[in-house]
Formats: C-alpha cells, structure tokens, sequence
C-alpha cells in the first residue's frame, strides 16, 4: 500500500530519530554537554556503568562496613558504624568481632572446607560427564548438532527450582528409584538416598551440566581437524593425539566450564536444602540461617565478605577468559 | 555415542518423572495410582500459587525488558568502543554477576536497599520494585554476554560502510546494528525473563512481605515434600518453555536464511562487478 509520496512507517520512525538527535547534537545542550565530554558514546557506556556501580559494587561496600558492625535488636538488625560520640566527636566503632566468631566457631571454618569441597568434586563430575557429551557433539554432523544442543539448553530454560524438586521424587525411599529396585527384587529394603551428601552432588551435577557442556562445545566445535590428521600422519594412535592435541587445546573450554560450575556451587543454598541433610555444613545454607532464622545480620554480612574473599580470584581468571572469549578490545 | 544416551537420559528423566506424575491420581507423587487431571483442577484453586505467578510474569517481563536495554548498551560499550576508561571496570561488573553466589548478591542487595532507605527514603519498603531492581541487574550480565559475543562475530565493516555512506551512530545503530543483532535480543530477553522467573535465592532476600514470587511460594511448600500440584505446575511450565523455545528457533533459523541469502545476492553482485571490470 505504498503509493507515491507516502513513506513507509519504519522509515518515517528512523527519520524521527535522526531528526531528534541531530537536533539535540546541534543545539547548544549538545555543545555543552560535548564540552563536559558527554559525547553519545560517553553517554551509552555511562548508564549501565553507573547501574552496576549503584547495584552491584556499592552493596558490597555496604556488606563489608556492616559486617563490622554490632548487632542488635531492632529494624534493621545492626548498629550504625559512625556514631556522634560527643558532640563533636566522631566516632567510628569498628568490631572485628564477627570475623573473630568466624574463626573461633569451627562450624563456619567447617562449612567453608566442606563447601570448597563439595563444589569441586560436582565440578570434577560434571567435566567426566560433560567433556565426552560435549565432544560428541562437537564432532556430530551438523543438522544433528543443532537439535542436541537444543537438547542441552533446554531443561536450563525450565525452572531450575522445579529440576531439583523432580529428584525428591527419584531419591526418596518410595521414590522412583528404590521403587523399582524392590520390584526387581534387587533390594529388600529401600536405600535412603534422599538427605545424603551423594543426592546433594547427584543435584549439582544434574543442575550445573549444561553450563559445563556448552563452553567446551563452544571450544571443541572451533578446532581445527587438520591437527587431528597431522597428528595420525605422524604416527599417533587416536587416543594419544587426544591426549596430546584435543585435550590440550581444549583447555580454554575446560577452565571456562569449570569456573561457571564452581564459583556458584560453592555457594549453592537451594540443592543442599532441598536435597541435603539437614545437618550438612554448606556455606551458603550457614548463610540463609544467620539471615532468615537468627536474624543476624552482621554475621552474615561476615559470612558473605570472606566468601567473597575466597571466590575473588577464580571471579576474575573467569572474566579475564570471558572477555578473551568474546573478542576482548576491538582494535 | 553411548555418552550422549547416558548423559541425555540423567538430563531428561527427572523432567519426563515430572511430567508422568502431574497425571497421577494418588497423592503420593511416586506411586502410579490411575491417570487424573484433577492436580490441575487444585492448582488453578490455589489463589496463592495464582497470585505469586502472576507477580512473578510481571517482575520478569519489565526486568527482562530494562535488562535487555542495559545489557545491549554494555554490550556495544565492551565489543565496539575499543579501550576507554574504566572499560575493566565495566567489564568486571558486568560478568561477576554469572558466577558470583546469588546468596551474596541476595544480601548485598538488600543491605543496599535498607541502606537507601535510610539516607533518601527510597526504595520504600521492599516489593516488587527492589525485586525487579535486583532482577534487572543479574539478568542484565547475561544479555551482555549474548550480545557482546553476536557484536564480536559479525563484521564491524558493515557498520562502517554505513559510517561513510554519511549515516550518524545513532543512525547506523538502529538502521544496521539493532537488525543484525535482533535475534541476540530477542533469546537474550527470553534468558532475563526465564532467570527472573526463576529466582528463589534473591528475590527471598529482596522481597517484603505481600510481596511472595512464584518460586517462593514452591519452595516453602516443597520443603515440606513431595506434591502432585507443583508437579502440575512443572508440567505447564515446562510446555509453555517448549512452545517458547520452539518458536524462537523456527523465527531465528527463518531470519538466519534470509541473512545467508542476502549476504549470497551482495556477494554474487560483488563477483559481477569485479568480473565486468577486468573485462573493460
């Protein structure tokens, strides 16, 4: 329906906005705010820098300064860290008090080990499980790659709540799997699976997978199989140029993967709550108590510092590697 | 091969339990009592599983949509603009959220809150404002990764053939860029709106009272086991992510062919051209 002299709806838009923004550009707010070095690209990097920096590392100052704080009764549960002594008088009470808690009760020191612990084993399971799924499907032909990878992603895309919940139903002594064990005539008793550390890893492990399989796909599908015939050329069985060419090089893919399975699961509340017994030591579940159960919020606030503390550095080998991954600086 | 089979099977069979058993007649989920819809019947009944879902659709769709907005602006500062100033900075901030504990981000978050309201009196009390504020900021570093990584597959000299042709940024943006990196947009909102729709972990910390999201309503009455009801709910979920997803695939490969024919036709038009000028 485009007769002459009538402008399509989408070039008329563009118009607007070219037209508005030159406007802006040329008219003396533009110059001044040229002049403050507000240029438009100042301007789209500035507003989610200042979003971050508002909602994201503000808060950690904030968890760091309250977790030197007292705790006491009140709303909200903590005692303000600068106080009018006199009344010239500032006065700053710092009370290293909670991280002394922390080291003296050894039920905090236990939760960190066993957590660190607990999360490196799920990430040890999840590259066995993951690498051999991923090189599969690295190595598929192409219209079949796509659907498995599909195949992949898609129980990430359902409710990761509801994917803990459905292993209640397998691990449970009537459940799924000690049904079908008695009916076989396997077991006379059923196995208490559920609220063990084993469903607890059987959780991690099926929750993070996706995240261990997709970048070392990302990886495999890249490489180049002319490396793979060289290697044969030379003399080398399958198995050693895996070991000496696949492997190596897919180390990027393997450290990518690990960090996105570690760094949260050694955080992880919802999988040792659900799954867990409930006398397991994890940081996270030690964490969720101090805040919800004792209302204290100092301790948990020092809880928090000192994971972070831990966790700072795979953090920044994984942003090092994601910024690498997707093309870094742009020369 | 058999890793594929073995591996597919532990990804898919706690989904199809779920399935199985949201039509089981029996109240104990586990075992096989005659097919029934009648969990759906007591779900649809559940004004409070009704209201938390359709808090939860509303939190997603604006945090998914701001968070789409903030991450494609992150995402063209981080691919496009070469170094500047506080470029690590914004980077660290923008992909610590993948990994970083949602515990502590719950806390932070909510210490920044109360903290707020205490030097300017906003956010006022907790609901869903400071939720979509906290869902709007996690979800935002996953749009950025999508989009940065489209931004850094495609060629930069399109944009600039555009540059030269005379257009502004502005210009080039929304009549070059936007179009190559929809898809990138549109799986990066579908991504923000299944994570907020997602979140236990931060929303619980976040939330005020009144203010229950649909995970937090399933978790307390999980915590007390097994019930055909959620199971009910996993199954509409899990059907609607499957028309969702289904449908994005088909509209992207059908944009994708249009791309590859576009790029073929331009490339074609190219060869002539060279081809006529070493003739003449």
């Amino acid at each position: 329906m485009t007769g002459p002299g009538v402008v399509p709806l989408g070039q008329r838009i563009n118009f607007w906005i070219e037209d508005g923004l030159g406007a802006i550009v040329r008219s003396p707010v533009g110059s001044r705010l040229r002049r403050w070095g507000l240029t438009g690209k100042a301007l789209v990097a500035s507003v989610p820098f200042f979003w971050l920096l508002l909602f994201f590392l503000i808060p950690f100052v904030i968890v760091l300064k309250i977790s030197f704080s007292d705790s006491v009764i009140a709303m909200p549960p903590y005692q303000p860290l600068f106080g009018w002594a006199s009344e010239k008088v500032l006065e700053i009470k710092l009370n290293f008090g909670n991280f002394a808690f922390l080291v003296e009760d050894n039920l905090y020191i236990k939760a960190y080990l066993n957590s660190i612990f607990v999360a490196a084993v799920s990430t040890l399971l999840c590259l066995l499980i993951g690498y051999p799924m991923a090189y599969a499907i690295a190595r598929s032909n192409p219209a079949t790659r796509n659907v498995l990878l599909l195949l992949v992603i898609l129980p990430f895309w359902t409710s990761f709540l509801l994917r803990v919940y459905a292993w209640i139903g397998i691990l449970k002594n009537n459940g799924l799997i000690n049904n079908t064990l008695l009916s076989l005539g396997l077991i006379d008793q059923p196995i208490q699976m559920l609220q063990t550390d084993f469903a607890v890893y059987v959780g991690i492990v099926y929750s993070y997978l996706p995240f261990m399989i997709l970048p070392l796909y990302a990886n495999l599908e890249k490489m180049d199989l002319t490396l793979l015939e060289a290697a044969a050329d030379l003399g080398c069985r399958p198995w050693q140029a895996f070991l000496k060419v696949t492997l190596p090089l897919s180390l990027p893919g393997i450290i990518a993967g690990c960090l996105l399975v570690f760094i949260p699961a050694v955080g992880e509340f919802v999988i040792p709550a659900l799954l867990g017994d409930p006398g397991m030591l994890m940081i996270g579940k030690v964490l969720w108590t101090e805040f919800f159960n004792n209302r204290d919020w100092p301790v948990a606030s020092a809880v928090a510092i000192a994971l972070l503390l831990f966790l700072v550095i795979p953090i920044m080998f994984f942003q090092r590697a994601q910024d690498a991954e997707s093309g870094g600086v742009h020369k | 091969m058999l890793a594929l089979v073995l591996g597919f099977a532990f990804l898919y069979i706690p989904i199809v339990s779920l399935v199985v058993f949201s039509f089981n007649e029996s109240r104990l989920v586990t075992v096989w009592g005659g097919f029934s819809t009648k969990w759906y019947g007591a779900l649809l009944d559940n004004q409070q599983i009704i209201g938390a879902a359709l808090l939860s659709l509303k939190i997603a769709a604006i945090a998914a949509t701001a968070a789409v907005v903030l991450g494609t602006l992150t995402g063209m500062a981080l691919a496009r603009f070469g170094p500047f100033r506080g470029r690590t900075l914004l980077s660290g901030m923008a992909t610590a959220p993948l990994v970083m504990p949602e515990v502590i981000t719950g806390l932070s978050l909510l210490l920044l809150f109360v903290t707020l309201e205490q030097l300017i009196g906003w956010p006022e009390g907790r609901g869903m404002t400071t939720i979509i504020l906290a869902h709007v900021t996690f979800a935002m570093a996953f749009v950025t990764v999508v989009v940065q990584s489209r931004l850094a597959q495609f060629d930069e000299s399109l944009e600039e053939a555009a540059q030269d042709l005379g257009a502004r940024p502005a210009k080039v943006f929304f009549l070059v860029t936007l179009p190559i990196i929809f898809p990138a947009l549109l799986s990066g909102w579908l991504l923000a709106f299944t994570l907020s729709l997602d979140d236990l972990v931060i929303a619980s910390f976040v939330a005020g009272p009144g203010s229950s999201t649909l995970p937090m309503v399933v978790f307390s009455k999980v915590r007390l086991g097994v019930s055909p009801d959620i199971n009910a709910l996993a199954t509409i979920l899990i059907v609607i992510v499957a028309i969702g997803v289904g449908v994005a695939g088909v509209v992207m490969s059908r944009q994708q062919k249009i791309r590859d024919r576009d790029a073929q036709m331009a490339l074609a038009a190219n060869q002539q051209m060279i081809d006529s000028l070493k003739k003449g």
